[in-house]
């Protein structure tokens, strides 16, 4: 019996796995910078140590997002 | 761009950008495991430029510092401050050496991204941030060991106080994994794939500028190449923006490595 295609994809699948794997990654770094600004609103003489941990927070949160665009090079199939 | 050398070249036709940018044609020792091409020699070019600089700078410091040795007294002062006394707190001392000349040299091998003539980031390639993020390894897990030995220092990094006993089958391979294996790679992987994936951006930009600009099919075309062209140069300041972030995180991150491995308690 024969293969049926019920649904094909054609085109770039990579470009279509980046977009869902930056979802993540973009609602997390949103989150960590809103909740900084949110810190700093707050508490303005706590800005620097804030401003500190926000970047390592978007350090994390980035690795993910950045590994997708490593990835889609990768593994061309 | 060599991109742009690429269209010119080939006419009309437009091609993305790939992962050849970062391949470029070997100039000497070709075919050797010491290949030398482009990127090599920006990177020997921007390696002795910081040397110079820090050599010119500091050769004979003068209690009231001339110009230059202003400017490398900033420049330094600004690792010292922000990265490593206020992660590190009074260990920042010993440690503001390695963190300034880590600084530098991954802001100079980011910048040439977006400086003309070179337009190759010479971290795109994987061997430079993989050699920064070994020595970044040794230099947090030696401080950990000369601080507390090598028993205290594994034994705290792997089997985390105050958790149940049964909790370490668990417990253990993730901190082994996270902090020896995941630590270096995430470091130069986040380097490499930021640099790379920003050089593409602007390498696609200004292409599809040459191509719409120099080979319409559509009188409307040029039109949008002035308007693509702008835009590439808006992510060109991004990508300053981002050069600087990256060598902050990089440096950032080490100094909290180094900081997690010098605490008493874990």
């Amino acid at each position: 019996m024969d293969p049926v295609n019920l649904a094909e994809v054609t085109g770039s699948v990579a470009a279509i796995g980046y977009g869902l794997a930056a979802i993540g990654p973009g609602v997390g770094i949103g989150i960590v910078v809103g909740k900084a600004i949110e810190g700093m609103a707050r508490q303005p003489e706590m800005t620097g140590v804030l401003r500190t941990n926000m970047f390592l927070g978007i350090a994390f949160t980035e690795a993910l997002a950045l590994i997708g665009v490593g990835l889609g090079f990768v593994w061309q199939g | 761009m060599s991109g742009i050398a690429v269209l010119a070249s080939e006419g009309d036709t437009w091609s993305p950008p790939s992962l050849a940018e970062f391949f470029p044609p070997a100039i000497f020792f070709e075919g050797t495991p010491l290949q030398i091409d482009r990127i090599n020699l920006i990177g020997f070019l921007m390696t002795g430029l910081v040397a110079l600089f820090f050599v010119m700078a500091f050769r004979n410091p003068q209690v009231v510092p001339g110009r230059l040795q202003n400017v490398g007294e900033v420049a330094v002062d600004f690792v010292r401050t922000f990265i490593a006394d206020e992660i590190l707190g009074k260990e920042g001392k010993k440690y503001a050496p390695y963190l300034a000349t880590l600084f530098f040299m991954i802001l100079a091998f980011n910048i040439t991204g977006i400086t003309p003539l070179l337009n190759m980031p010479v971290n795109a390639r994987i061997g430079y941030p993989v050699f920064l993020a070994i020595t970044s390894y040794v230099v947090f897990n030696w401080a950990g060991i000369a601080k507390q030995g090598v028993g205290t220092y594994f034994k705290g990094n792997l089997f985390i106080p105050g958790v149940p006993k049964v909790m370490y089958v668990l417990l253990t391979p993730i901190e082994a994994l996270s902090t020896f294996v995941l630590r270096p790679v995430t470091l130069s992987l986040r380097l490499m794939v930021n640099m790379l994936a920003g050089h593409l951006m602007l390498v696609l930009f200004f292409s599809a500028a040459w191509y719409f600009i120099f080979f319409p099919n559509h009188f409307l075309q040029p039109v949008l190449g002035i308007g693509v062209f702008g835009a590439g140069f808006a992510f060109t300041l991004f990508e300053l923006l981002i050069v600087v972030i990256q060598a902050y995180i990089f440096t950032l991150l080490t100094a909290v490595y180094i900081a997690g491995a010098v605490s008493e308690h874990h």
